[in-house]
């Protein structure tokens, strides 16, 4: 990052500053900043409604913010220049919010951030609906208007608010430069309490402009906000006592068990009772796939035996899922036996898709603890655990990679996975190669799987890992695994990671297809390609390299693990273009609203 | 302490020299219809049913009051929620209360169930919505009409008019204009009624509700009621209501 220029303090003011700090701002909240605050010299008033905003954000304990300048977005970014927090300037505002999202998922704390109005402003949509889907905590800052130009189509006006309202947890217009700052903390508090998901605050230019001397309150939600922690202890008793009971039991974990911090709560209790464990794909690295009581992902591409699993049990724990319906299949033969024990801390996920004959509504790690404790006998399991091991090896997810046929995508997720350390953290964009990521790597920690889940955003994969590797230790791994049509539609982030010199790994698994719309096509529509085969693709190892950065080319098998061994070693943005076998296609496949227990093995069971 | 027992990776069969374990992706183990099947099945609200006696929810009509923060774009967030969700609303009315800070939104639905209750549900998900419940069948209810009628016949029109309670707004030679408030059904039978003059044109308000007595509508509930009162729905409900 450039240099920040130092902190300044206009002298002739300071004096009079010092006075409102004692008289007008909060004492909270000026006790607040001393504490967060890293350097140990007081923080300089803030004499605008964009200092407040930046303040807010200092308080909150951000570090880094992605977004793009703009006209009425200049306030914010001029107080910013103080600031040290570090803004990373993307290629293209929908990039920030994927980056801000990704940010969210690793890190636990709200991703910023920031896009001029108008346009800037749409094209953070993509992100925001995106992060609202996978209840990822974010904040997003738009410029807008001037309050007085409001609602006459002036130039770069679009009604944010109005816009963002379906895609955010809660939005806001905000109209007072004296609550301009106190309106950013609030956004803060809503993204990250409870479920999260992602703010917006909508910043009028007047306003940010304006002069004021109020130090933002610290992060509080509204008191209209109720989070529920602990789940009705009857409930709890009845369900601790069907557990006890069960004789084929899963515990099924959504994304919330890593949102919950639940994972650790959530491996204990399946290992003390011998509980085989499914995970949704938000859900992956909530459990270590690597364990024998792991049957890995469900749903459409899941695997073949938690598929089994899911459809054969009778008793489900599911912790943190909202049941979407790539992961039920059709409602009618989702789990058909099972009694629900839903754990989710959104009261209206509970009976929403799937009944919940059990509701626990609290936070996941809290009532996986009142759980553990109600929980005193083991279910008597153990036939359901030998036919859940014989599906793993009846349905294994073993694969054929024939030499006389280009590389098999399968084998080079594998390659990557093993040429990289466990807590290597993977994005995605979406399609094939996606699902290849789910399937045939081999994910033991939390926060290592990044992706687009609920949306499907084609492109989250090269932003998300910009944000990703902002939020992970310095000695953390980051591989975009990407597909040739997402990367083409983000594909201008690599300007962004090669000016910041981001260690990232970019492999695009490259079939010159958008192949899970070919694959379909294949499956459901007499294999019509309309409009999925692209028939060309640039040369993406060639294009990394004008961008700056490494670029490689896989095309035979010989190549895949020396390739994959330099690129990872680059210090800085590495893009492997590989030319993968065009005709792979992705199983176990459950078709749209099938029964997951009739998923099928290859094209003829479709 | 924990001990892992990890199986084998999975990537054993990832070879070096690209000696790679020959297997079609995925052909191995039962193909579907050779698999058991589950006997039991759901329907399509997700509950577990007898296949032979599946119960199916009808869609009823209820009231649900919403005490809201008063600020701007609760109105649009509410509506926005019902046009998104796609739940069927018949009305929705919104006025302020007696705390300026509050507003009250009356929404007459008409929905199974468990839609109501995912209204519910969504409704309280709202940052600005206070409270939310569905009216008990006895709650007062009451709608407001203006019905502009033709009035060639203002004796006649005026009988109807007396019938109903309904008060003269405004009259020219031609048409007279009456306020009729009361329930859904009796301002829908005056409407019928008035029919026979010819009626010119009528706007209605929807109907806005109170629960009876001493008990709240709406009132601000503490956390923990709030989100057991949504979360311990047992897949049992309460019989259709009769409106008024």
């Amino acid at each position: 990052m450039s240099e920040r220029a130092a902190k300044i303090t206009p002298a002739d003011s300071e004096e009079e500053a010092d006075d409102q700090i004692t008289d007008s701002a909060a004492p909270d909240a000026a006790t607040e900043v001393d504490e967060d605050a890293d350097t140990t010299s007081a923080p300089t008033p803030v004499t605008t409604g964009a200092e407040s905003v930046v303040r807010a954000l200092e308080n909150a304990g951000v570090e880094y913010a992605f977004g793009v300048q703009g006209g009425a977005i200049m306030p914010v970014y001029d107080a910013l220049y103080d600031s040290d927090i570090t803004h990373v300037t993307m290629a293209h505002e929908q990039g920030a919010s994927h980056a801000a999202d990704a940010y969210g998922i690793v890190s636990g704390e709200p991703g910023v951030c920031l896009a001029t109005s108008g346009p800037g402003a749409t094209n953070l949509v993509t992100g925001i609906a995106d992060a609202d889907m996978d209840s990822d905590p974010m904040v997003a800052l738009t410029g807008q208007v001037p309050t007085e130009f409001v609602g006459n189509d002036a130039f770069q006006e679009t009604d944010t608010t109005g816009v963002t309202t379906p895609v955010t947890k809660d939005n806001t217009f905000s109209s007072d430069p004296d609550r301009v700052g106190s309106d950013v903390s609030e956004a803060f508090a809503l993204a990250r309490e409870g479920r999260p998901g992602p703010t917006l605050v909508d910043l009028p230019k007047d306003v940010t402009k304006a002069e004021t001397d109020r130090e933002p309150d610290a992060p509080k939600t509204p008191d209209t906000y109720h989070v529920q922690e602990r789940a009705d202890s009857e409930i709890v008793a009845d369900a601790a006592e069907r557990i006890e009971n069960a004789d084929r039991p899963v515990m099924l974990l959504g994304g919330g068990v890593i949102k919950g911090e639940a994972s650790e709560a959530c491996r204990e209790f399946a290992i003390e009772h011998e509980i085989p464990v499914i995970t949704t794909m938000p859900g992956i690295g909530s459990f270590p796939e690597d364990h024998e009581l792991s049957m890995e992902m469900a749903g459409m591409h899941g695997t073949g035996y938690a598929n089994m699993a899911i459809t054969h049990c009778d008793t489900m724990l599911a912790i943190g899922t909202r049941f979407d319906d790539r992961l039920t299949g059709g409602i009618e033969t989702f789990a058909p036996d099972a009694e629900v024990i839903h754990v989710d801390i959104d009261p209206a996920e509970i009976s929403k898709n799937i009944h919940a004959d059990y509701p626990l509504v609290g936070d996941a790690e809290t009532v996986v603890g009142q759980l553990s404790e109600a929980v005193e006998t083991s279910p008597a399991a153990k036939k359901w655990r030998v036919q859940c091991q014989q599906w793993k090896s009846d349905y294994s997810m073993a694969y054929d990679a024939p030499e006389d046929r280009p590389v098999q995508p399968e084998f080079v997720v594998e390659a990557l996975d093993e040429a990289t350390a466990d807590d290597t953290i993977v994005t995605t964009g979406v399609g094939q190669h996606q699902m290849w990521a789910c399937q045939y790597w081999t994910y033991t920690e939390p926060r290592t799987w990044v992706s687009s889940h609920g949306l499907g955003t084609m492109g989250y994969g090269l932003p998300a890992a910009i944000g990703a590797r902002l939020a992970a230790d310095d000695d953390q791994d980051v591989v975009c695994i990407d597909g040739d049509g997402s990367f083409l539609m983000t594909l201008q982030g690599l300007s962004v990671a090669v000016r910041e010199n981001l260690d990232i790994t970019v492999a695009v698994l490259n079939n010159e297809y958008i192949g899970m719309v070919r694959q379909w096509q294949d499956a459901f529509f007499e294999g019509r390609h309309s409009a999925s085969n692209y028939n060309w693709m640039p040369e993406f190892d060639k294009l990394a390299e004008a961008f700056g950065a490494a670029g490689f080319r896989i095309d035979e098998y010989d190549d895949v693990a020396d390739t994959i061994e330099e690129a990872l070693d680059y210090d800085g943005p590495s893009v492997i273009d590989v030319h993968i076998d065009p005709q792979a296609n992705v199983y176990p496949m459950v078709p749209s609203g099938g029964d997951n227990g009739q998923f099928a093995l290859e094209d003829d069971h479709l | 302490m924990i001990t892992y027992e990890f199986r084998k990776s999975k990537l054993s069969r990832l070879h070096t020299n690209h000696e790679v374990v020959r297997v079609k992706r995925g052909l191995d183990g039962p193909a579907p219809e050779e698999r058991p099947t589950p006997d039991g099945r759901r329907n399509k609200q997700g509950i577990r049913i007898d296949p032979e006696v599946e119960a199916k929810h009808e869609p009823r009509r209820t009231v649900i009051s919403a005490l809201v923060t008063h600020e701007p774009g609760v109105l649009s967030d509410v509506s926005g929620l019902f046009s998104r969700r796609q739940f069927n609303i018949e009305s929705l009315t919104v006025g302020p209360t007696e705390d300026d800070e509050r507003a009250r939104i009356t929404v007459v639905v008409e929905e199974p169930d468990p839609g109501i209750d995912q209204i519910k549900k969504q409704l309280r998900k709202l940052v600005p919505v206070i409270s939310v419940r569905e009216l008990e069948p006895d709650a007062m209810r009451r709608e407001l009409a203006l019905v502009k009628v033709t009035a060639d016949e203002p004796a006649q029109v005026n009988a109807v008019a007396d019938m109903y309670d309904a008060t003269t707004v405004d009259s020219s030679p031609e048409t007279a204009t009456f306020e009729i408030t009361g329930s859904r059904q009796k301002i829908e039978a005056a409407i019928e009624t008035f029919g026979q003059f010819g009626v010119r044109e009528i706007s209605r308000t929807g109907t806005t509700a109170l629960a009876r007595g001493t008990e709240d509508t709406a009132a601000p509930v503490s956390a923990t009621e709030s989100a057991a009162d949504g979360a311990n729905q047992d897949g049992t409900y309460t019989q259709t209501a009769d409106d008024d």
